[in-house]
């Protein structure tokens, strides 16, 4: 079996975020990143289905942007992927899903994958359609939200995670993509004999525009702080009056604390 | 302007959050037509077209049927938006929409505003104002952003039905994970989230609960992680719940978790970052390490 599992390289998102000088999406400095969280579950699945399949079955992961993706990536062909593509462009962040999801399936038609991994949303942008948009252009079926998986053959399983903590339960044949939702497994860390054995993992790199025919179909007019609420106290300083402070208010504004 | 809204049915029902789907639509000056794979005997109250189809022929989940039938209403109706809850069923099918017609999506709207759509980004941190640039959008709207417009009367139904029968089969559900603790009725929830750094920190959120006289809530990834059964998690995949204090320990605030807590009488945030969405339905933001504040707020109330 083929596999592919694609991976976003995104900040922490305890970062401060500022506009960046476009106003149209955060500023990179100062940032520090890592693997999209969604993201994760999905290579943990690709690699235990390419453990239990063993010799014969090839794990690769993909990655579009620019060089510092690679780190990801890595972590990723330390997990258990067998080979990568980094798809170079350093402008991936001002694409839209229609244009990042067209790249990846651009790359992927004519290499017969039987299934295809992604995250459910990217914790950045969090569309929630490079996945799906990528089995639609590749005529894959395709199933979202996985919060189960099992591969028989050609015959998958999944479950589905509905509102409610309520599961629904799907059969489809490869060739398929499946977006993983957070839970679904347990993502390993990667062991320092595996992190060793990854840097001689093959990466290729793949200019984007190779691949990218299209145009956006949407575009950013703005990136901004939301519009503040206001109301609520914001409270700051020593550990010892701020308890102070917030039992005063329980007292005074909650029928609570007597 | 024209709208097609995507109503919701599951388990047999229709999903009063269809009913959102018309106040997006109200807001957005918009005519209505409806889309649903639903059964009459559920139908909305709303007075303007119907287009049903039975859920006995196409399933509550097939997303190629539904695809189908959406494409099918979307040439009868010629709309501007086609709009969809940015729910498990909308989040699935809308992109097969868009993708079908090559038209551009905005995921998980918050509100209309000049210009375009506004988003939220980077864990509900930020927000991003999104333009389609092709004549029709695929929308799909937040859960809860858009007030509930129940107008009333009943639609003109048009039946429709999709030929073929996919490519998934949908084996059925399974019910949600059962609860013994029952967090709806609690008075006082203290809810540990990830910002309180490893499992061992677990008791000092339950000992500050029960300092409180309440009870213990947690996030997602707090449960995921294995740290606190399912059956405490709050949020859309757990419970909602509004009791009359809600103390959010080390937790963000990311839409699925506020979802499931907003409606609290009165929410206390511990959090060391001061820009933590949870901030925006906290009454009192406390910035402080919880590991250092939560043991000396329980020793005080002990
Ligand atoms: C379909 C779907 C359904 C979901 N359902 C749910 C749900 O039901 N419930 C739910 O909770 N989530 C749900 N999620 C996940 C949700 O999107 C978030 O990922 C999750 O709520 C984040 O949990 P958190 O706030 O504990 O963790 P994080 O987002 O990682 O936040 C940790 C917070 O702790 C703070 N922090 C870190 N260290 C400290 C410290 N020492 N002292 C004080 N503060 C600190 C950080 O500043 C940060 O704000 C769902 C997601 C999806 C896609
Ligand atoms: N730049 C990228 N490179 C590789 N995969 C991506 C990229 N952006 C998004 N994806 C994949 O698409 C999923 C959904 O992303 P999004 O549509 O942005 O929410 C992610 O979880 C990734 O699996």
């Amino acid at each position: 079996m083929k596999l592919l599992v694609c991976i976003k390289q995104v900040p922490d998102l305890e970062s401060r975020f500022k506009p960046n000088a476009e106003g149209v999406w955060y500023n990179e400095t100062d940032l520090a990143w890592r693997m999209n969280e969604y993201d994760e579950y999905a290579v943990e699945q690709a690699v235990q289905l390419r453990e239990k399949l063993g010799e014969g079955t090839e794990l690769t992961v993909l990655s579009i942007g620019p060089d510092r993706v690679v780190e990801a990536v890595k972590k990723a062909l330390a997990m258990g992927a067998d080979n990568a593509v980094h798809i170079q462009d350093p402008a991936a962040a001002g694409k839209d899903p229609w244009q990042i999801a067209s790249i990846i399936a651009a790359y992927a038609k004519d290499k017969g994958f039987d299934i295809i991994f992604t995250g459910m949303q990217s914790q950045d942008r969090g569309s929630a359609q490079v996945g799906v948009t990528v089995a639609e252009q590749l005529g894959f079926s395709c199933t979202t939200t996985i919060v189960g998986f099992e591969c028989d053959g050609g015959n998958i399983t999944a479950k589905r995670e509905l509102e409610g903590g309520i599961k629904s339960v799907v059969k489809m044949k490869t060739p398929a993509l499946v977006t993983c939702q957070l839970g679904l497994n347990v993502p390993r860390y990667p062991t320092l004999p595996n992190i060793m054995k990854a840097k001689k993992k093959e990466i290729t790199a793949i200019p984007v525009a190779d691949l990218l025919k299209d145009e956006a179909l949407a575009t950013t007019a703005s990136f901004h702080p939301p519009a503040k609420k206001g109301g609520g106290i914001v409270l700051e300083g020593d550990t010892g009056v701020l308890v102070d402070q917030l039992i005063a208010i329980l007292k005074d504004k909650t029928a609570v604390l007597r | 302007m024209k709208t097609l809204l995507i109503g919701e049915y599951r388990e047999g029902k229709l999903l009063d959050s269809t009913y959102e789907l018309l106040g997006f639509a109200s807001q957005l000056g918009a005519e209505t037509a409806m889309l649903l794979v639903g059964s009459e005997s559920q139908l909305p109250a709303y007075g303007g077209t119907l287009y049903l189809a039975d859920v006995a022929a196409c399933a509550e989940y097939n997303p190629d049927l539904h695809k189908q039938l959406i494409l099918d209403a979307v040439q009868k109706e010629n709309p501007d938006y086609i709009v969809f809850l940015h729910s498990s069923y909308g989040w699935d099918l809308a992109p097969r929409v868009a993708a079908s017609l090559r038209i551009a999506q905005v995921s998980e709207i918050t509100s209309i505003v000049e210009g375009g759509f506004e988003v939220g980004c980077c864990n509900a941190k930020m927000r991003r104002t999104v333009k389609p640039n092709s004549v029709r959008a695929v929308l799909t709207i937040q859960a809860g952003a858009f007030p509930v417009l129940q107008p009333g009367g009943a639609p003109q139904l048009q039946k429709v039905s999709a030929a073929g029968s996919g490519t998934l089969e949908f084996v059925g559900y399974e019910p949600a994970e059962k609860k013994d603790v029952d967090l709806g009725k609690a008075e006082i929830i203290v809810s540990a989230g990830r910002g309180i750094g490893k499992k061992d920190n677990v008791p000092v959120i339950a000992a500050l609960a029960k300092a409180l006289g309440g009870e213990l809530g947690a996030s997602r990834p707090v449960v995921d992680a294995g740290w606190v059964e399912h059956s405490h998690q709050v949020g859309t995949t757990g419970q909602t719940v509004s009791p009359k204090l809600y103390v959010a320990c080390g937790i963000s605030g990311a839409i699925q978790h506020l979802a499931g807590m907003k409606k609290s009488d009165f929410i206390v945030a511990i959090n060391k970052d001061k820009d933590a969405p949870i901030g925006e339905v906290a009454d009192v933001l406390v910035v402080a390490d919880v590991m250092q504040f939560v043991p000396a707020l329980t020793a005080k109330l002990s």
